[in-house]
């Protein structure tokens, strides 16, 4: 009731839950999480609410970044593999107005990472945990549109269809057509979608020691990869899953192993390509390494 | 010179204090309260509400208020309060039967016990802009406000003793009803989700689907049974009283359309029921709420499907605006590293042809030698 009672004076947020959702909900939500790590990549319906952000924007990653954190858990929210991006900025002072936990832009120091789109490029360790934000939850969507389709393709393990797809890719263009959201077995049995990462990130889900969570809010499904577990994108023997490569380094950081955004500085078409990942680069620059373009390090006021 | 995407934290906190300003307009034009927009904007307030699964005028008008009156954007600030809502109790089934009707029609019958009544519509305005709206202060007053008797059969009922229409049982009083606020859409559906997501379904949508039905897809030769609006109580059992309560009155508006079914196999021709129900004032939502309901049972009849709005997958899972509203608005944010990955294949694919094409041109030219 101090909920409705908050509201309607327009009082401090004080009245809200500590995470936004309340406990059954949280409840809820935890019950569709462990069933999701018992069945690594099996996707469980649950009864997924309305966000105080629109859905297609992270509600998914939310609801089960809510059920999880703890008071004492060390935030980090990432969009591009970036902490300043708009949405990521928003994601995290929300959670900061409804929970009041440390924030961090470090991967090393962060206990709880919320992404969109990247894992971070720093491997994570065990205790942490990643939650994705994911807008399709289904891998087979695109091949097949109907919800009681794909329910009983994934209960007979009826995964031709893709193969088919991808073999279509290379008969077509020489090599599987896929960038982003690449379709991978989970533990030799679900195939699942990795929300939309760049195909670049599939391999650091494979044995990862972080525990995995993706949450679809608008889909209403969870799933997860346990820690440790076999992740293997899906591929040919003739035809082995390769990452996309560039033929620049991280103009900041110097940086050749990390996946790269391009930026296009001027009407003449000349462009620089840096490190996605935000704090992957600021903590090469710290250690000293530069790019073609880089100005010396000078450290960012830490928010 | 790194001009990506940076200082996120100032732009938004820019970003609304913007939306402030402009949300109030011209401070020389005094400012509507809520009780304005409750009392004068109130079909505004019933979408919302209706939409927004809340009953509650003062509410809506505020959210109407907050979203500068984009109806999408308020029924989201309403649904997103609502999921911080607890859950009290669970209501009685409405008895629309025992209406307090301020609206009651039917295209079916010239006439019908109880009568008909016109009420507050639309239906009959001459659509002229009332220009005289302009001057304000006037305050109408209407003479012959008609009242129907407080206890009205169902028109459809009245069909039921010839056995003409499909009987529609209730269900036992402790079998359980599906709630997609608290469970995912799953299928097949039954018809308590399908009419829980129609009756939260974005207007327009159902609007087309419904209006497509009458075109042709899947047709079902609807008749209006009767639609009435008005005054319903809302009880609750107390367990401890061991009675129900009347906790207030809403106003909602149902339809009952009566379409043909021609018969199948075991069954002779009778008529089929569609139906539809909003909170206040909502007219078009109710009919066409009741046209999309009778399509989406075309399985149930034993009918063929073919058209979108007999499609029960296609029709539940897009009608939901606030889902709608945000999926495709997300396409504003960033998506640079996807695009990134893409961009990175496409040049790898072009270089990959170059080079072949190049090769071939290559042999040719030595072919030709």
């Amino acid at each position: 009731m101090s909920v409705q009672q908050n509201y309607r004076t327009g009082a401090t947020l004080a009245g809200y839950n500590f995470a936004f959702l309340d406990e059954q909900t949280k409840r809820m939500l935890r019950r569709a999480i462990l069933k999701a790590v018992a069945i690594p990549g099996y996707q469980v319906p649950f009864g997924s609410r309305e966000m105080p952000l629109p859905y297609g924007w992270g509600t998914g990653g939310m609801q089960v970044t809510a059920a999880v954190i703890g008071s004492k858990d060390v935030l980090k929210v990432i969009d591009q593999g970036a902490d300043d991006t708009t949405n990521a900025v928003s994601i995290r002072r929300f959670f900061v107005r409804m929970t009041n936990v440390a924030t961090t832009e470090k991967t090393r120091a962060a206990t709880l990472i919320q992404t969109r789109h990247r894992v971070p490029e720093i491997p994570l360790s065990e205790g942490q945990i990643l939650v994705y934000q994911v807008p399709i939850p289904e891998p087979l969507r695109w091949l097949e549109p109907r919800e009681t389709e794909t329910r009983k393709m994934h209960a007979l393990s009826e995964y031709g269809v893709m193969h088919v797809k991808l073999y279509e890719d290379i008969a077509q263009h020489g090599h599987i057509s896929t960038a982003y959201d690449y379709p991978v077995v989970v533990n030799g049995r679900y195939l699942m979608r990795c929300s939309p990462i760049p195909k670049f990130d599939t391999p650091k889900l494979n044995m990862n020691p972080a525990l995995q969570l993706f949450g679809a809010g608008r889909e209403k499904r969870i799933y997860a990869v346990p820690p440790y577990t076999e992740v293997k994108p899906l591929d040919f023997e003739d035809h082995p899953f390769e990452v996309e490569r560039w033929p620049e380094s991280c103009a900041l950081c110097g940086a050749g192993d990390s996946f790269l955004d391009e930026v296009i500085l001027d009407d003449k078409g000349s462009r620089m390509f840096v490190c996605s990942d935000t704090d992957y680069c600021g903590e090469r620059r710290e250690a000293g390494h530069t790019g073609r373009m880089s100005a010396p390090y000078k450290a960012e006021a830490a928010e | 010179m790194y001009v990506a995407v940076k200082g996120g934290e100032a732009a938004i906190g820019n970003a609304h204090q913007l939306l402030a300003e402009d949300r109030r307009g011209n401070p020389d034009v005094p400012e509507l309260s809520v009780a304005q927009i409750r009392e004068q904007m109130s079909y505004g307030v019933d979408r919302v509400m209706t939409e927004g699964s809340v009953y509650d005028p003062d509410l809506a008008a505020l959210a109407l208020k907050q979203a500068r009156g984009d109806q999408v954007e308020a029924i989201f600030l309403l649904r997103a309060y609502r999921t911080t809502l607890p859950r009290l109790a669970v209501t009685r089934p409405i008895d629309t039967a025992a209406m307090q009707v301020s609206r009651r029609i039917s295209s079916c019958f010239k006439d019908m016990p109880g009568g008909q009544l016109l009420g507050p519509t639309f239906d009959y305005t001459h659509r002229l802009l009332d220009f005289a709206l302009e001057a304000e202060g006037a305050v109408p007053q209407a003479e012959g406000k008609g009242s129907l008797s407080d206890s009205l059969p169902q028109v459809v009922d009245l069909l039921n003793a010839e056995g003409l229409i499909e009987r529609e049982l209730p269900d036992a009083e402790d079998a359980p009803v599906g709630d997609l606020t608290r469970e995912p859409l799953m299928f097949p559906a039954g018809r308590d989700v399908r009419l829980q997501n129609l009756a939260r379904a974005d207007e327009g949508y159902l609007l087309a689907l419904g209006y497509s039905t009458q075109r042709g897809y899947a047709k079902s030769h609807p008749f209006v049974g009767e639609i009435r609006s008005g005054a319903v109580a809302v009880e609750i059992d107390i367990p401890e009283l061991g009675f129900a309560v009347d906790i207030g009155d809403i106003t909602v508006t149902e339809c009952q359309m009566i379409n043909q079914f021609k018969g199948s196999k075991t069954e002779a021709p009778k008529f089929t029921r569609g139906y539809g129900l909003a909170f206040g004032f909502a007219e078009r939502k109710a009919m066409a709420m009741s046209l999309v309901d009778r399509a989406l049972r075309a399985e149930e009849l034993g009918e063929d499907i073919t058209a979108p709005a007999q499609d029960a997958e296609f029709v539940l899972y897009h009608a939901d605006n606030v889902e709608a509203s945000g999926f495709v608005q997300h396409l504003k944010l960033p998506h640079h590293v996807d695009f990134q990955a893409e961009l990175t294949l496409v040049r790898t694919m072009r270089a990959e042809i170059a080079t072949a094409q190049a090769e071939s041109e290559a042999e040719l030219a030595e072919a030709a030698q």
